[in-house]
């Protein structure tokens, strides 16, 4: 963006839709294991993450832009897991939270995980850790604003 | 007469703390029959824990309840300690009594948030896991992580409770009663909330005992059964607690059950704190590079109180490096086991406010 003199500014649609966009990611409840409390933390007092816009945890699919998958995916629940991210409209976004998402983790060697959500939907951030701090997450909230707006490739 | 609604509520819903799915019949707006359906977390830690070695499987067991991952630790512990043949020193049965308590009131404070969360109440939310950050700023000062600890090990702890490290458990317990009677205010001057909890979900004596119901939920009916008294293990033999009973049975008393629970929790730590002995904090036996070669022979099974009830750990050796079998007699699965006779003939709406009483965690329900 770019302010004139004359005290207004120029823009593009394209840039002026982003950056809206990219400020008011409104997440998915969806916890399904350690990581949720984290997820849960992320909210709460401490890391309020409503300074990011990200504070609206919608109930339901169909008025979400953002689901964080916290927790372990296990073979019985990817079905379902993909079936919600259907019923989200686009533009849709997938944030991977916890090394169990990414590549199974401490259950790597079971028979019930599914080794990454990726092999279900597509994923724009993988936030590692076992689970990820608060912190973490925060990060990687504000990463994927950064690729929303087209900052990074990432 | 056959003309119920069939609902499904689940897996993935704000109120089912977690992964919970619930079939139910309905008449208008009165549950008739309900059938719990789990399973959608099993991540076969049991079947883990018989490839892994003894002093590892304890990521397991962290992963379990993980909003109480101290306690789980040690439970297992209590039976893995017995099997390896490495008893503790003294004092580390103190650190662990008093990373237990912590652990305790840590869980609950999540259970209050949450559970005020189904009832559409937001603030608590905020204050109880404002409450709950300290505890886990500990957590964090002891072993380098806040939620999945793996701060106990086989035969001590991983790093010994310096003198600053206890001023700043004894500060947080300095200011924690306060803010503890502020929830509890939140919550019970709330003519809402008392009207949508006191007499509903009421669990009688006899079901709750039929059903092998533990912890504040068996304590709320009016049964006097602690594992910390009933089968003193560590130390809470040597420390002055009371053990909150109530007669009513009813999603109120379970309630206020888990707040008196944490105000006792808070005794034992201003204690343990005080009475903790000088010494080792590990076993010179199980040395961090001689963990892999411990072999374990026998059976044991050990029970400890976590916040949800009864803990149970039945481990198998064969005189290998790995258990031979390893079983989680989990409370929270029993526990849920009452909710279709809980729920049965009650509103609908009273069926989150049961639901939510229960305190489910869902990586202890499946493992």
């Amino acid at each position: 963006m770019k302010s004139g003199d004359a005290g207004f500014i120029t823009t593009t649609v394209e840039k002026a839709l982003t950056w809206a966009r990219s400020n008011s990611i409104w997440p998915l409840t969806f916890g399904l294991a350690c990581c949720a409390i984290e997820m849960m933390s992320v909210q709460a007092s401490r890391l309020d993450v409503s300074r990011f816009g990200s504070e609206v945890f919608r109930n339901s699919p169909r008025q979400s832009d953002l689901m964080i998958v916290a927790g372990t995916v296990t073979k019985k629940m990817a079905p379902r897991l993909k079936r919600l991210y259907d019923e989200m409209p686009y533009p849709k976004y997938v944030i991977a939270m916890g090394v169990c998402v990414i590549q199974g983790g401490p259950y790597v060697k079971g028979y019930s995980v599914v080794l990454g959500v990726d092999k279900v939907v597509p994923v724009d951030v993988y936030v590692p850790g076992c689970p990820p701090t608060p912190e973490a997450l925060t990060y990687g909230i504000v990463t994927l604003q950064e690729k929303i707006r087209g900052e990074t490739d990432r | 007469m056959n003309n119920f609604v069939e609902l499904n509520f689940g897996p993935q819903h704000p109120s089912t703390h977690g992964v919970l799915r619930l079939r139910a019949k309905l008449d208008g707006e009165i549950v008739r029959e309900l059938e719990p359906i789990i399973g959608y977390l099993h991540r076969n830690a049991e079947k883990l824990c018989e490839l892994t070695f003894y002093a590892d499987n304890l990521i397991f067991f962290d992963r379990m309840d993980y909003v109480a991952s101290m306690l789980m630790e040690s439970g297992y512990l209590e039976a893995a300690e017995k099997i390896l043949n490495i008893p503790p020193p003294e004092r580390v049965l103190w650190i662990r009594v008093i990373m237990n308590e912590l652990s305790r009131i840590a869980s609950h404070l999540v259970w209050a948030g949450a559970f005020g969360l189904d009832l559409g109440m937001l603030t608590p939310f905020f204050y109880c896991f404002a409450q709950r950050d300290y505890i886990l700023d500990v957590f964090t000062e002891v072993c380098g992580s806040r939620q999945e600890t793996n701060y106990m090990s086989v035969g001590g702890v991983y790093q010994d409770l310096t003198p600053e490290m206890i001023e700043h458990i004894d500060a947080f317990l300095q200011s924690f009663p306060k803010k503890l009677e502020e929830i509890y205010r939140l919550f019970v001057k709330n003519d809402i909330f008392i009207s949508r909890n006191k007499g509903i979900g009421v669990l009688s004596k006899e079901t709750a005992i039929d059903y092998g119901v533990t912890g504040p939920m068996l304590r709320a009916s009016g049964v006097n059964y602690d594992v910390r008294k009933a089968n003193p293990y560590l130390v809470y033999d040597k420390v002055d607690f009371d053990v909150p009973i109530s007669q009513k049975g009813d999603n109120l008393a379970r309630f206020l059950v888990r707040f008196e629970e944490m105000r006792q929790s808070v005794r034992i730590i201003k204690q343990a704190i005080t009475k903790i002995p000088d010494g080792p904090f590990f076993n010179p036996k199980a040395k961090k590079s001689m963990m892999i070669r411990l072999r374990g022979d026998g059976e044991y099974y050990a029970r400890t109180e976590s916040p949800k009830g009864e803990f149970g750990v039945y481990i198998v050796g064969d005189g290998g490096v790995k258990p031979y079998r390893v079983r989680v007699r989990s409370p929270s699965f029993k526990n849920l086991s009452v909710l279709p006779v809980l729920a049965k003939d009650q509103m609908i709406s009273d069926l989150i406010s049961i639901s939510g009483t229960i305190d489910l965690v869902f990586g202890e329900v499946d493992r």
